[in-house]
């Protein structure tokens, strides 16, 4: 890492930073009621929106986690994106446009309508913050790995300082932006994103005479230990019965968590109509589909063109895989930009995650619980989303600098199960099951949300390995580091049995009411103009 | 714009309307058309995920055979996954516009037209 220059990585971050705090400062300025604040007056058109969906979805985790995953593991990190990409399958078909003809800001709304109102509301924003702030946790984490290598800052001290500036600066541009702000920052970030990894895998590509097969070749032979292995399934996840088991746990968290993540679920809410929001997930699963295409040539390229030994040298190990591999290319300047994409995708995705955890706390508990529905000025919701976007942003900062080092992979897989669990089998049903009722809802948010927090904290993940959190504790008593397998079909077990053994009816007119509308639309919320 | 708008003390006619609506034969169209392409299809497509996690999982020799190169089964299945996605996001969008939008659109004509 001698040639990298973190004064110019710096410097271009700085220019993001700029660019895209100038452009939420102009977004802002329509910035009037909750559902600009909240929604971005709903008036995103749907091609915007999925980019804006990629920007949100495509984090740090999937750009340099996949990239390092396949130059160290070959195909077993390839397996990771197919399950990211085809769990928008179940968003395209089932959720987004349901949803977005049903509610307003949040899950809540959609999981609220038919039942008792608090309940469910509470149960929902507890399952949206649970996800939100172990996602945000890995990405704020995260962020501290990335500066070791980009900027040269070993110590813990320099660490904290940068998670706090990051912190500091998602904080701003939530407050000034909101979802509109937001919006913005991920679309410009997605673009640059996907611009410098089709631009890397043109070139590492053209450095092979545009044949696949020749990379897949040169990264066989700089992998003296892992050879023609990298090729085939196994060597992450083949060891074992059991590590088997996982992969199988894994996949399925993956597939279905992404059609529950709240702050994914929250952007179906800032385009007009249904028509839109099918539109943006059509974008979106191209743009994402084509930047995992990308990510498999930057990994064999990785491992071809820098080796695994250079990778696993490096500061932030299989992290360190792309922003490598853009040295040897394009020299400082290339690693800089892609250095500076990569900040900006942490800093693009904490927002998005911060701004959905406040938007439930401020619609779903102040406005719905304790207001009870009848707050009596409009701006008192932004308000309370406004200063709890500060408190979350202070919690995250705090809690990355406490999990700094911690394995991030784990976090980002407990949010995606805990959103698989609780939240996706309470959509499903109230959506297309017309006897489920607010007891049933109870049971799977919670009993979803219980199992798979009580298995992650049982599972070697957390104890008694040398990878744990806990390396000098041995607690592990559930087999399994992924809880998917186990955790899935308990929350919809629970999400029936809680509701046939109910004694309380599900609302037929408010059934009745709900599946119309959001079949047909109407009643829907309309785009402001401004 | 309250901030809660569906509260249950809505009038008596709205609700007659919705449960109107919910009865009548155009709605249970658009609602056999929508479940009769979303259910089949999430089926297959996560039967052909799931297919794919396992051949990946258990069967190593099988998906490590070379094809053309250095390009082995695997890889070829793994791309398929992508292009499956791609195809069924297409003939969706084509079924929604043709089948599903414009019977949408009639029925939301006919339940915002009378109200308001």
């Amino acid at each position: 890492m001698n040639e990298s220059s973190p004064i110019l990585n710096i410097s271009i971050f700085g220019v993001f930073v700029l660019v895209t705090l100038f452009v939420v400062i102009r977004a802002s300025r329509n910035t009037k009621t909750a559902a600009d604040y909240l929604a971005a007056g709903r008036a995103f058109t749907g091609p915007q929106n999925g980019i804006a969906i990629a920007g949100d979805y495509l984090s740090a985790a999937s750009f340099l986690g996949i990239a390092g995953a396949i130059a160290l593991n070959g195909y077993d990190g390839f397996l990771y994106s197919i399950g990211f990409l085809v769990a928008w399958l179940v968003a395209l078909l089932l959720v987004a446009e349901l949803l977005r003809n049903t509610g307003k800001y949040t899950m809540g709304d959609v999981l609220s309508f038919r039942m008792r109102q608090r309940p469910v509301r509470a149960a929902a924003a507890t399952s949206t913050m649970a996800v939100s702030f172990f996602y945000l946790l890995a990405q704020m984490a995260g962020a501290g790995g990335l500066v070791a290598l980009l900027l040269g800052i070993t110590g813990t001290g320099g660490q904290a300082l940068v998670i706090a500036v990051v912190g500091a600066l998602m904080i701003a541009y939530v407050l000034i932006g909101g979802m509109k702000g937001t919006t913005w920052v991920q679309i410009i970030k997605a673009v640059l994103l996907i611009a410098g990894a089709g631009i890397m895998t043109v070139w590492v590509l053209g450095k092979y005479g545009f044949n696949l097969s020749s990379v897949l070749g040169a990264a066989v032979d700089n992998a003296p230990k892992a050879g023609e292995k990298l090729l085939g399934p196994g060597l992450a996840y083949g060891k074992n019965g059991t590590t088997k088991l996982d992969f199988l746990s894994l996949a399925l968290a993956l597939v279905l968590g992404t059609a529950g993540l709240p702050h994914i679920l929250m952007r179906f809410y800032t385009v007009p109509t249904a028509k839109e929001a099918r539109r943006s997930v059509v974008w979106a699963i191209w743009l994402i589909g084509i930047f995992y295409l990308f990510t498999l040539v930057l990994g064999y390229g990785a491992g071809a063109l820098v080796g695994p030994d250079a990778i696993n040298k490096a500061p932030g190990k299989a992290n360190s895989a792309a922003p490598l591999l853009a040295l040897e290319l394009g020299g400082p300047i290339l690693l800089g930009l892609i250095a500076a994409v990569a900040f900006a995708t942490i800093l693009a995705v904490v927002a998005g995650l911060t701004i959905t955890a406040s938007a439930s706390f401020a619609h779903d508990i102040y406005a719905n619980i304790i207001k009870k529905g009848q707050a009596e000025d409009k701006d008192s919701e932004v308000k309370v989303a406004r200063l709890t976007a500060i408190v979350i942003g202070l919690v995250s900062i705090g809690g990355g600098i406490i999990a700094n080092g911690q394995n991030i992979a784990f976090l980002v897989a407990l949010a995606f199960a805990v959103a698989a669990s609780a939240n996706l089998p309470t959509i499903l049903y109230s959506l297309f099951w017309k006897r489920f009722n607010t007891s049933g809802a109870l049971w799977s948010i919670y009993g979803g949300l219980a199992v798979t927090i009580t298995l992650i904290v049982l599972s070697p993940a957390v104890s008694g390995q040398p990878t744990s959190m806990f390396k000098n504790a041995d607690f592990a008593l559930f087999p399994l580091s992924n809880p998917g397998i186990v955790s899935i079909p308990v929350a919809f077990l629970l999400g029936y049995i809680g509701t046939i053994l109910s004694k309380d009816k599900a609302d037929p007119v408010k059934q009745a009411e709900m599946e119309v509308r959001s079949l047909t639309g109407a009643g829907a919320e309309k785009a402001i103009a401004h | 714009m309250s901030t809660v708008e569906h509260t249950p003390s809505e009038s008596a006619p709205d609700a007659q309307k919705w449960v109107d609506v919910q009865a009548s034969d155009d709605f249970a169209e658009l609602k056999h058309r929508l479940r009769k392409f979303v259910f089949p299809v999430s089926g297959l497509f996560l039967a052909w995920y799931l297919l794919y996690v396992l051949l990946a999982d258990y069967a190593h020799g099988f998906m490590s055979t070379k094809v053309v190169g250095n390009i082995n089964v695997g890889l070829i299945f793994g791309l398929l996954q992508f292009v499956s996605t791609f195809v069924i996001t297409t003939l969706y969008v084509r079924h929604a516009n043709k089948n599903l939008d414009p019977l949408a659109e009639k029925l939301r004509g006919e339940i915002e037209g009378d109200g308001k």
